[in-house]
């Protein structure tokens, strides 16, 4: 018999009990649809991590006072006060491995532009931030030393912030108020979108640093809240770090024993804990679709086992006209992989409108694979052919005259 | 006959219910048939007719005797070897039809030749000629449960045709036929077995059916009791060839 004629005759077996078949795919269904929608959202998650991650400039590595567990979960109050402009330039003078170094400090505020006024956040830093973050101006320019070293009050915008306050009016050398005192605004920041953590990182105002401590910091005006910093290249990355570290160590006097009372971490890192969140996440899936294909499968051998039994009499009658112990076989694994194939496909089909759904219904990132819908698909005929096989077996070891007798 | 028998069974037994009261089907059943031969096998319910007609078939597998179809010792064929004498050489008329359900009367017709591996196209023309052959080319299309018991009868008789086989074993071929149907088939047997060759023995509980063959085999509890020609007081349903001019009616076979 060819496969035509096998297929021809599966499907007619298979479409005369079509509630039978449904029932029996529905574990395939749901395994493969699973798959295909995690994996879908997965590989979203992870083009936006990546996507974030590289927002953040490249060669950073970021300063953060206070202990750290291994979690990375910042330590209590006190201890984030650990890191002051002295340790700053400390390391600006020390350390050869970076070019750049810029303390950040932010403060959310009202900032007020005319009869508009708006919450956010004002970042004080120096002209190396633009470098180290890779974030530079769209409009006008960035605030220069020559701003920090005079005390000018001149600010940039993030996108958010600009489109708050002035709408679609250029914003260059209007004024805004932040903490009643008048900035004049020098340009507006390109658009960052949203940070690793979920926040909109243009909903920012930048300041001269100096001007920061001056006019907002208050008490608190030598502590240092983060500092960016730009290794020479990737593969100094490490080195910058490790350099970094000696030297805030022996500048705060901790003991060989004593933890570091700073965190120092790279994108390296942050790459690396990304990834093992996605291969713990493959597992997860690898399992689910495991353990519901195994389901499915199992569904599918005792509809194929019934199907057998119900059918002794026509398995007689083929062996009685002359068909093969391998023509008995191949029918019923023919007909076993179609179901399964065909749940497959289904749930191929499932699982893609679960991805646009979600994406529609919840702006997450999905991103459909067709090699993965392929496999699935590939995967599922595979399970047909696996839990097939034994009811298949039995199908053809029956002897004619005993099938033709069966009642 | 000096040629090797079409069939040769030796002592042929079977024996069933090996576990409880075993019961005797057959015993020691010897029995030749040749070439060309049309044989009628006869006897009471139950005395085993169909059990034999199973064993030649390779239905079923005798406990003991040997069976011997064209010279060749059936017990040393591996089941692919019997799947295919099945298929290529021997036709089978069931005592119960066993057509395949919802499924045309065509495709039962065709079953044979898709294990023979013949293309569709070819499948579908002998089909519906065989069946045109039982006087069913009307219906190829009906599914069994839409076909009345004679009918039903007649495409089992097409598909055991279907592949020209050598041997064609008819197990009560006419049982639910009418006179005119009945001898319809008998003279489509009688013509296969003159102008076709075809090495026929069929099942009867009717002695006009039985007397149109030239050798009637009686069974009785397993043991054939009785061997030769149709007695002279039987009266031929249809005429064939070797009718004697005295006994057999005057108009010609088909
Ligand atoms: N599968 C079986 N198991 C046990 N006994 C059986 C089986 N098949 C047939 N027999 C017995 O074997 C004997 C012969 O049966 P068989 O079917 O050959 O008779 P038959 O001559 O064809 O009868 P009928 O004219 O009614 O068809 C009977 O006594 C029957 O009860
Ligand atoms: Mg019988």
């Amino acid at each position: 018999m060819n496969l035509f004629t096998l297929l021809r005759l599966a499907l007619r077996v298979i479409s005369r009990n079509k509630a039978r078949a449904m029932l029996t795919v529905l574990g395939i269904v749901i395994g493969v649809a699973a798959v295909i929608a995690m994996v879908a959202l997965g590989a979203g998650a992870q083009q936006n991590i990546a996507k974030q991650i590289a927002s953040l400039g490249s060669n950073l590595i970021i300063i953060i006072p206070g202990t750290t567990n291994i979690a990375g979960v910042r330590g209590g109050g006190g201890s984030s006060t650990t890191v002051d402009v002295d340790d700053i330039d400390a390391l600006r003078r020390e350390v050869k491995s970076i070019t750049h170094l810029a303390p950040a400090n932010r403060q959310q505020v009202q900032i007020v532009a005319g009869d508009a006024n708006w919450g956010t956040t004002v970042q004080g830093t120096t002209p190396a931030f633009y470098v180290v973050r890779d974030w530079r101006t769209d409009v006008g320019t960035e605030h220069s030393e020559l701003d920090e070293a005079a005390h000018n009050k001149v600010c940039v915008l993030g996108k958010t912030v600009a489109a708050q306050l002035f709408g679609t009016d250029d914003p260059i050398d209007q004024w805004v108020r932040i903490k009643k005192v008048p900035f004049r605004v020098i340009g507006v920041l390109s658009s960052k979108g949203q940070s690793p953590m979920g926040q909109d990182q243009d909903d920012t105002v930048v300041i001269p640093f100096s001007v920061f401590r001056q006019r907002l910091a208050g008490t608190q005006r030598d502590q240092i809240q983060v500092a960016y910093a730009a290794a020479l290249d990737a593969d100094s990355s490490q080195a910058a770090v490790d350099e970094m570290t000696a030297v805030l160590r022996q500048r705060h006097h901790l003991r060989e024993s004593a933890d570091d009372d700073f965190s120092i971490r790279n994108l390296a890192d942050m790459a690396a804990a990304s990834r093992e969140v996605a291969d713990s996440m493959t597992l997860l899936l690898g399992s689910i679709a495991g353990v519901s294909l195994l389901v499915g499968g199992i569904g599918i051998m005792n509809t194929m086992l019934v199907s057998v039994t119900e059918r002794t009499r026509e398995i007689g009658i083929r062996l009685a006209v002359g068909a093969k112990s391998r023509d008995i076989l191949v029918q019923f694994l023919v007909e076993a992989v179609v179901l399964s194939a065909f749940g497959g496909a289904i749930g191929v089909l499932v699982g893609w409108l679960v991805a646009r759904l979600l994406n529609d219904a919840t702006g997450w990132v999905t991103i459909f694979d067709p090699t993965v819908a392929a496999l699935a698909f590939l995967v599922s005929g595979a399970v047909g052919v696996f839990f097939g096989f034994w009811p298949a077996r039995r199908a053809a070891q029956l002897d004619p005259i005993d099938a033709l007798r069966y009642e | 006959m000096s040629q090797v028998p079409v069939i040769d069974a030796e002592n042929l037994q079977k024996v069933y219910g090996a576990g409880g009261t075993p019961v005797v089907a057959l015993d020691h059943v010897t029995l030749q048939v040749h070439q060309g031969e049309f044989v009628a096998v006869v006897g009471a319910s139950g005395s085993g007719k169909s059990t034999f007609m199973n064993l030649i078939g390779l239905l079923d597998r005798p406990t003991g005797g040997s069976l011997r179809l064209d010279g060749v010792d059936v017990a040393k064929l591996t089941p692919n070897q019997r799947a295919t004498v099945r298929n290529r050489k021997v036709g089978f008329v069931f005592q119960g039809f066993n057509l395949l359900r919802r499924t045309s009367a065509l495709e039962n017709v065709e079953l044979p030749l898709l294990y023979a591996g013949v293309s569709a196209h070819e499948r579908a023309e002998a089909a519906k000629r065989a069946l045109t052959q039982v006087g069913l080319g009307e219906r190829m299309g009906h599914m069994p449960n839409e076909l009345s018991g004679g009918q039903q009868q007649r495409v089992a008789i097409a598909r055991a045709l279907v592949n020209q086989p050598a041997l064609l074993l008819a197990d009560e071929p006419t049982g639910n036929l009418d006179s005119t149907t009945t001898r319809e088939i008998l003279k489509l047997f009688v013509d296969l077995n003159v102008n076709h060759g075809i090495t026929v023995v069929m099942v009867t509980h009717e002695n006009d059916v039985a007397a149109v063959s030239r050798r009637v085999v009686q069974f009785k509890d397993g043991r054939v009791v009785m061997d030769g020609p149709p007695p002279a007081e039987w009266t031929p349903a249809v005429p064939a060839p070797w009718h004697t001019a005295a006994s057999a009616p005057t108009s010609e076979v088909a």
